[in-house]
């Protein structure tokens, strides 16, 4: 029985206790045998990606520590979480120190929830029923960081009952990039807005993304903007069996 | 945004009250772009090769720039030019106004250059009484509404043409229609007169080639290839970045500028300037001086992170597809350059005192860095820079404000300290219940104002550790059992 870790994400621990049920009911369903470490807290890519390096590394600690007391995978529902964690933890210690060999350790097992899926449980199809026109966002760092172009699809491929139909500018960043949303947050609405008169055009009844941080700001742009469009975290849409939503 | 250096760039005061017509006629220009350039790369199957080699390059010249730029100068000099070295912007106005009074210059053309702007050349000039007149039709433009560019490629892309006609009627005392082709009619006869008229060329340059000494221009226009043809005079100003070693290697960048910055496979015209004129008969000045601009360059070199920024060979690729420069436009930027390229070079170049903001105004989307034909890690050196901002490092002390630095140090505090973090948690749904409505936040207080003033917040859950803990392990234990 494969065994692995819940990275729920701060975001995701604040906001999304429904997705992250969902997370949990479909890995236990894959027979995976889930752990949660309440030590988490955030990765820290908030204060990475200001400048505030310094403060980022007990943050990380504070996570490898939580993460280190199993060696099962770590899962996230965050393309771009997960990426702070396997792509910038090792750049915060120096090499040849213990903190640098854990977090080579942490960050090589660290995934991200449809990577897993697809890419480790080597699964495709979760079972999922969901008979509505879907679109799809892909995130930035989902797409670019982690370099995950075909999972999602895969996975959304073969729910049944979905019909796809691509964003004119899928690939396009939705304004939220973490603090931005508060520092310029003039420009970071003027991105959004783009991003949901893209949605509303594509004619679909639902928008999925794997990223908590662009769904709050694409879920509330559409609220904002009077659209019924659903968006929805890809979590809780292979979550549904029948079409109940 | 004109010809001075600015002592703080605001970029946040400025995306407030962006004019309406930019980011349209900004989207308009650039989405034609990616898709040209998306083209003509698919067409190339050795394109991420080329990519590689071209950053393998450009990297190596940066690491060896004083044996290039030495090589080049002899090789300048041996082709029968004059090098002059500009340690600062001053210094290069200085000794292009210099040479413009030892030949009697009252007019000079000029061809699209950054580097020019870069040290507000123009503005040197005309205090001097010798009239510049921008030859490149976008520049042209700018230079008739009395602005700066607000993209490296296009100077004027924020303009649309209802705009430029109503400039053109205005600056040139006629009625000009909202025609492209007729506006390039009118800016054609205005400045066919003024090559035949001007006693000497300024240019920027694309390339120097250390090798040869030869000058690269990349143009599309035949206006570069007046200015440096029909007056007896071309003076050259060019960044020190841009010397390659070899024509080996400027096979390799030419064939990434041209489809990276408009889509073609190569410019209308390519030219390559060694030296003046040799014999009488032969095309070409008299007499060709090239300005090797510092201004700042050789210290920002020293940065082993910082100065890839210099890989840069200005196609404009990664303005026309950040989503943050289409919304906002170049004069968001706050000095010649502009886009993702403008933020990381300006905080270098002007320093983190006056462009501070410019790090942060990014996403980290890392769409440009996809697109870069040299591979500049942009969303790297934006992380980098913010460092510089935020805590400081070798090269300058830190600009962030206080209260942020405070507040970031609280935070860490609060994330490492797993109890302050779980009260948090625990309290917040409590507090911000006072602003719920149905399932949304539609207005919190500060700093959380600042998302809802665009859109609401999903109220704050916080459920998932408490069903952990209670519900999900009562229900495995009882199917344990």
């Amino acid at each position: 029985m494969p065994k692995a870790q819940l990275f729920i994400t701060c975001l995701g621990d604040q906001f999304y206790t429904s997705t992250l049920q969902n997370m949990t009911h479909i890995l236990e369903r894959l027979g995976v045998e889930l752990i949660f470490p309440p030590e988490q807290t955030c990765c820290g890519q908030p204060l990475f990606n200001n400048g505030f390096e310094d403060k980022t590394r007990p943050v990380a600690l504070n996570f490898m520590h939580a993460f280190a007391k199993s060696d099962a995978p770590i899962i996230g529902p965050s393309g771009s979480c997960v990426s702070m964690v396997k792509h910038h933890y090792p750049s915060l210690f120096k090499e040849g120190t213990p903190e640098h060999t854990l977090a080579v350790d942490i960050s090589s097992r660290t995934f991200e929830f449809t990577e897993y899926l697809v890419n480790v449980l080597k699964v495709t199809d979760v079972g999922a029923v969901y008979s509505h026109k879907v679109s799809y966002h892909a995130s930035c760092h989902y797409l670019r960081e982690m370099g995950l172009k075909t999972e999602a699809k895969t996975l959304l491929n073969c729910v049944k009952g979905l019909e796809f139909v691509s964003l004119k500018e899928e690939e396009t960043c939705c304004g939220f990039g973490g603090a931005f949303t508060v520092t310029y947050p003039e420009v970071s609405r003027s991105m959004m807005e783009n991003k949901v008169k893209d949605i509303v055009a594509s004619g679909a009844d639902t928008v999925v993304m794997c990223e908590p941080g662009c769904l709050m700001n694409v879920a509330g742009g559409l609220h904002k903007a009077g659209s019924k469009i659903r968006a929805m975290h890809i979590i809780d849409l292979l979550a549904s069996r029948e079409d109940t939503l | 945004m004109t010809h001075e250096v600015p002592t703080y760039i605001g970029f946040e005061e400025y995306s407030e009250r962006v004019p309406a017509s930019i980011p349209s006629a900004v989207q308009q220009a650039t989405n034609r772009f990616v898709s040209g350039r998306a083209a003509r790369v698919s067409e190339l199957p050795q394109w991420e090769e080329l990519r590689q080699i071209g950053s393998d390059i450009r990297l190596h010249t940066i690491e060896h720039m004083d044996v290039y730029l030495t090589r080049l100068e002899e090789k300048v000099k041996a082709a029968g030019g004059h090098v002059h070295w500009a340690q600062t912007a001053e210094d290069a106005n200085r000794i292009v106004l210099q040479i413009a009074r030892e030949h009697n210059v009252k007019t000079a053309v000029k061809s699209k250059s950054m580097a020019t702007e870069e040290i507000g050349l123009n503005h040197a000039l005309e205090q001097a009484g010798i009239q510049a007149i921008e030859t490149d039709l976008g520049e042209y433009i700018i230079q008739l509404a009395g602005t700066g560019p607000s993209h490296i490629i296009v100077p004027a892309v924020h303009l649309k043409k209802e705009e430029i006609a109503a400039i053109f009627s205005e600056k040139l005392d006629m009625n000009a229609p909202a025609d492209p082709i007729e506006l390039a009619r009118i800016a054609r006869e205005v400045l066919r007169e003024k090559f035949l008229n001007a006693e000497m060329g300024i240019s920027g340059g694309n390339f120097l080639v250390a090798e040869t000494g030869t000058l690269v221009m990349v143009t599309n226009e035949g206006n570069g290839r007046m200015c440096t043809t029909v007056p007896d005079l071309h003076v050259a100003v060019v960044g020190i970045d841009k010397v390659i070693p070899d024509w080996e290697s400027l096979t390799v960048f030419l064939k990434l500028l041209a489809r990276s910055a408009t889509g073609q496979k190569l410019s209308t015209y390519t030219q390559f300037i060694t030296g003046p004129r040799c014999e009488e008969g032969e095309f070409g000045p008299k007499e060709f001086h090239l300005v090797l601009l510092d201004n700042g360059r050789s210290n920002v070199l020293k940065d082993p992170v910082g100065r890839e920024v210099f890989k840069c060979i200005r196609c404009g690729a990664c303005a026309n597809v950040c989503p943050v420069y289409k919304n906002v436009g170049g004069f968001a930027y706050g000095w010649f350059i502009s886009g993702p390229i403008g933020a990381i070079l300006s905080p270098q170049m002007l320093g983190t005192k006056t462009a501070r903001e410019l790090p942060y105004a990014s996403t980290l989307c890392g769409a440009c860095a996809d697109v870069c034909p040299v591979k500049i890690p942009i969303p790297t050196i934006l992380r980098h820079l913010r460092r510089r901002v935020a805590q400081g490092d070798a090269i300058a002390l830190p600009t962030m404000p206080a209260p942020i630095r405070v507040t970031a140090s609280l935070a860490s505090l609060a994330l490492t300290q797993n109890w302050i973090y779980r009260f948090g948690t625990r309290l917040l749904p409590t507090l911000m219940s006072v602003f719920r409505r149905d399932n949304w936040v539609p207005s919190a207080p500060y700093p959380l104002s600042r998302w809802t003033k665009a859109r609401p917040l999903p109220p704050f859950t916080a459920g998932f550790r408490n069903w952990w803990k209670n519900v999900r392990s009562a229900k495995t234990k009882e199917s344990a059992r």
